[in-house]
C-alpha cells in the first residue's frame, strides 16, 4: 500500500526524463555547421544566396532610424547614407528595390545568439575583433572619426588640444566606440555620462547636466545642426593609435552571404559609388577641426 | 533504568527507516531532476553558443570590476531612498488614516498622491524629473542625475509603501482604539504605542518585497546616464557582444538579495514578529 505511489511516481519522473531528453535530441539542428560549409557559394546571386526570405534580401535596422544614417525615420525611402548604402549593396548582388524589406532590430538583439530575422543589419556599428567571435562584419562601408559636440559659452567651447577635455564632464551612447574613445582616448577626470540613446545624451548637453557629448562626426553635424540651438562642434579625436573605426553590416556568424555582401561593399568603393553617397547624405569635414 | 517498550523501539525504528527513505527518495529525485536539465539543456543544439555567450567564466572576472562597481551605485540609491520611502510612506499612511472631518483636505491630498504615483510608471517619473526639472535651468537647484532619480524612485515607492502601511493600520481590530483611548491614552498615544507596533509586525514581509522591488529599480536612473551594475554589464557587452557581464550582474543582484531575506527572517523570529496568529506558536 506504502509503495505503490512512490513507484508510480518515480516511474512518472523517468518517463518525464525520458522525454526531456528526446525533445531536446529532437530540437532543431543548429544550421552553422551547414552555413559555414556552404560559405562561398558559387556565384552572388539572389537564386543562389540563401536569405531568410527566399527571394528577398531582408535588411535591419534599429528604430527610431537616425538622420543623417537614415531619413524621417524611414528606412526603405532610399533616403539617408545608410538606407542608400544597403540599397546599393543589396542592387550589386541582384536585387531591386520591390525585394528589399527593412525590419526593425533594436542594436543589442542584432548580435544576441540564436536565428537572425534579418540578412543584414546596417546601424553604424564598429568592426573590432573582440565583436567578430559573436557576429560576421562586412567589408566596412564607412569610416568615422569620433567628433566632440559641445554648447556655445560652455566649459570646453574653444577647446584645441584632447588633454584640455579632461576636466570635462562628458557623455556618449551605450554601447559605442564614441564612449571607448572617452575612456581611452580622453581619459576624463570625471565619470563619463552614459545614456541609452544620443538624443537623451544631446538633451543633457541641453540641460546642462554634462559638458559635451562624443558622437561619429556626421552625427555631430546633425546634432549641431538640427538639434541644438547653440551648438558647436568642438573638434575631431585623431584615429586611434590601432586601425580607423569603421562601420561594418552584421551579419549572423557563419552566415553564407558574408563574402558576397563584402564583395559587394568592395565594389561599391571601387567604383565610387560609396565616396558619391558619402558627399550626398553625410557633410564634409568643413568646420570640424582636428583637436591635438 | 527506563526502556522503551519493545513495541515503541519497533514503532521508532520503523519511524528511522522511512525518515531515511524519504530522505534518499527526495535525495534521488532531486539529482535526477537537476541531471535532466543539465542533459536536456545540453541536449539542444544552441547550448554551446549559450554556454560561450552567456556563461563564460574567464568574460565574467574579467567584467567583475566593472559591475561590482556599478553595483556600489545601486546600493548607495538603494539604503538612501530606502529610508527616505519608509519614513514618508509611514507619514502619508497616517495622514491617510486620520479621523475627523477637519482633517479631510489632508486625507484627501495622500489620496491624491498615493493614486497618482501608484498609477505612473517609474520610468516616466524618472525621465520627467532627470531631464525635466534640470531643463527648467532653475538657479541653486542641483542638476544631478542621481538626486533627481533618486527623487523620483522616492516618490513613487512612498505612493506604494503608504498603501501597505495603511493595510497596516487598518488591519488593527477598532477594538484596540476603543480600549487604549477609555484608558486615557490620546489619540497621538494611541497610534504610536497601540496602533504603530501591531501594524508595521504585521507588513513587514510586505515591506520587504518592497526593498527588493526597489533595489532592482534603483538601476533604472541609468537611465540619466550614470552606471549601475546593469549599465556597467551593457557596456562591457557592447565591447565583444558576449551577454556574460549580465549574468554576472544577475548574480550579485541575487546574492544581495538573498542576505536581506534571510536577516529579516532573522529579525522578524527574534521579536517575535510572527504576524497576527504567531503567538500560537
Amino acid at each position: 500500500m506504502h509503495r505503490r505511489p512512490t513507484r508510480t511516481s518515480t516511474a512518472a519522473l523517468l518517463s518525464t526524463a525520458a522525454l526531456l531528453l528526446a525533445t531536446g535530441a529532437c530540437a532543431p539542428q543548429d544550421d552553422a555547421p551547414a552555413a559555414s560549409a556552404a560559405a562561398t557559394p558559387a556565384s552572388c546571386t539572389p537564386d543562389q544566396l540563401g536569405t531568410v526570405k527566399p527571394g528577398t534580401f531582408t535588411v535591419g535596422t534599429d528604430k527610431p532610424a537616425y538622420g543623417p544614417w537614415f531619413a524621417d525615420d524611414e528606412p526603405s525611402n532610399g533616403k539617408g547614407f545608410e538606407s542608400a548604402v544597403a540599397y546599393a549593396v543589396a542592387g550589386k548582388l541582384g536585387y531591386d528595390r520591390a525585394t528589399v524589406t527593412w525590419t526593425v532590430v533594436p542594436f543589442t538583439s542584432a548580435y544576441a545568439p540564436g536565428d537572425k530575422a534579418f540578412d543584414v543589419d546596417i546601424n553604424q556599428v564598429s568592426i573590432t575583433d573582440a565583436r567578430r567571435s559573436a557576429v560576421d562584419f562586412s567589408s566596412p562601408y564607412y569610416s568615422v572619426t569620433q567628433t566632440v559636440v559641445t554648447t556655445k559659452g560652455s566649459p570646453i567651447d574653444g577647446v584645441t588640444t584632447v588633454a584640455g577635455l579632461q576636466g570635462a564632464k562628458l557623455a556618449a551612447q551605450v554601447g559605442t566606440t564614441s564612449y571607448t574613445a572617452i575612456q581611452d582616448q580622453i581619459r576624463p577626470t570625471k565619470t563619463a555620462a552614459v545614456y541609452d540613446t544620443n538624443d537623451l545624451a544631446i538633451q543633457a548637453l541641453k540641460n546642462g547636466q554634462v559638458d559635451g557629448v562624443v558622437v561619429d562626426l556626421p552625427t555631430g553635424f546633425y546634432a549641431v545642426a538640427a538639434q541644438l540651438d547653440d551648438g558647436v562642434i568642438v573638434g575631431q579625436l585623431p584615429q586611434g593609435a590601432g586601425a580607423a573605426d569603421q562601420f561594418g553590416m552584421v551579419l549572423a556568424q557563419g552566415s553564407a552571404l558574408t563574402s558576397c555582401v563584402s564583395q559587394a561593399v568592395d565594389a561599391l568603393r571601387a567604383d565610387g559609388t560609396l565616396a558619391g553617397l558619402e558627399k550626398t547624405w553625410l557633410a564634409g569635414t568643413d568646420g570640424a577641426p582636428q583637436l591635438s | 533504568m527506563w526502556q522503551p517498550s519493545p513495541l515503541q523501539q519497533q514503532r521508532e525504528d520503523y519511524r528511522r527507516r522511512r525518515a531515511r527513505r524519504s530522505s534518499l527518495v527526495a535525495l534521488g529525485s532531486t539529482l535526477l531532476v537537476g541531471l535532466v536539465l543539465v542533459l536536456g539543456v545540453g541536449a539542444t543544439p544552441g547550448w554551446p553558443r549559450v554556454r560561450e555567450t552567456f556563461f563564460d567564466p574567464a568574460r565574467g572576472w574579467a567584467a567583475l570590476p566593472a559591475v561590482a562597481t556599478g553595483l556600489w551605485l545601486n546600493v548607495r540609491v538603494m539604503l538612501v531612498c530606502g529610508v527616505l520611502i519608509a519614513v514618508l510612506g509611514l507619514l502619508v499612511a497616517v495622514l491617510r488614516t486620520l479621523r475627523g472631518p477637519v482633517f479631510l483636505p489632508v486625507r484627501l491630498l495622500a489620496t491624491a498622491y498615493t493614486d497618482l504615483f501608484r498609477g505612473l510608471p517609474l520610468l516616466l517619473v524618472i525621465f520627467l524629473l532627470g531631464f525635466g526639472v534640470p531643463a527648467l535651468r532653475l538657479q541653486g537647484v542641483p542638476n544631478d542625475a542621481v538626486i533627481w532619480g533618486g527623487a523620483a524612485l522616492v516618490l513613487t515607492y512612498t505612493a506604494y509603501v503608504a498603501e501597505v502601511f495603511r493595510a497596516g493600520i487598518e488591519s488593527v481590530h477598532p477594538s484596540q482604539w476603543a480600549a487604549s483611548r477609555s484608558l486615557g491614552l490620546s489619540y497621538p498615544q494611541t497610534l504610536r504605542f497601540v496602533v504603530l507596533p501591531q501594524a508595521i509586525r504585521r507588513v513587514v514581509p510586505a515591506l520587504l518585497n518592497d526593498l527588493v522591488s526597489l533595489q532592482k529599480d534603483s538601476g533604472l536612473i541609468a537611465v540619466l546616464g550614470v552606471i549601475d551594475a546593469i549599465r556597467a554589464a551593457q557596456i562591457e557587452t557592447a565591447t565583444d557582444f558576449n551577454f556574460t557581464p549580465y549574468v554576472v550582474a544577475g548574480l550579485l543582484f541575487v546574492v544581495l538579495t538573498i542576505p536581506l531575506a534571510r536577516l529579516t527572517d532573522w529579525v522578524a523570529r527574534r521579536q517575535g514578529w510572527l504576524g497576527a496568529t504567531g503567538a500560537a506558536r
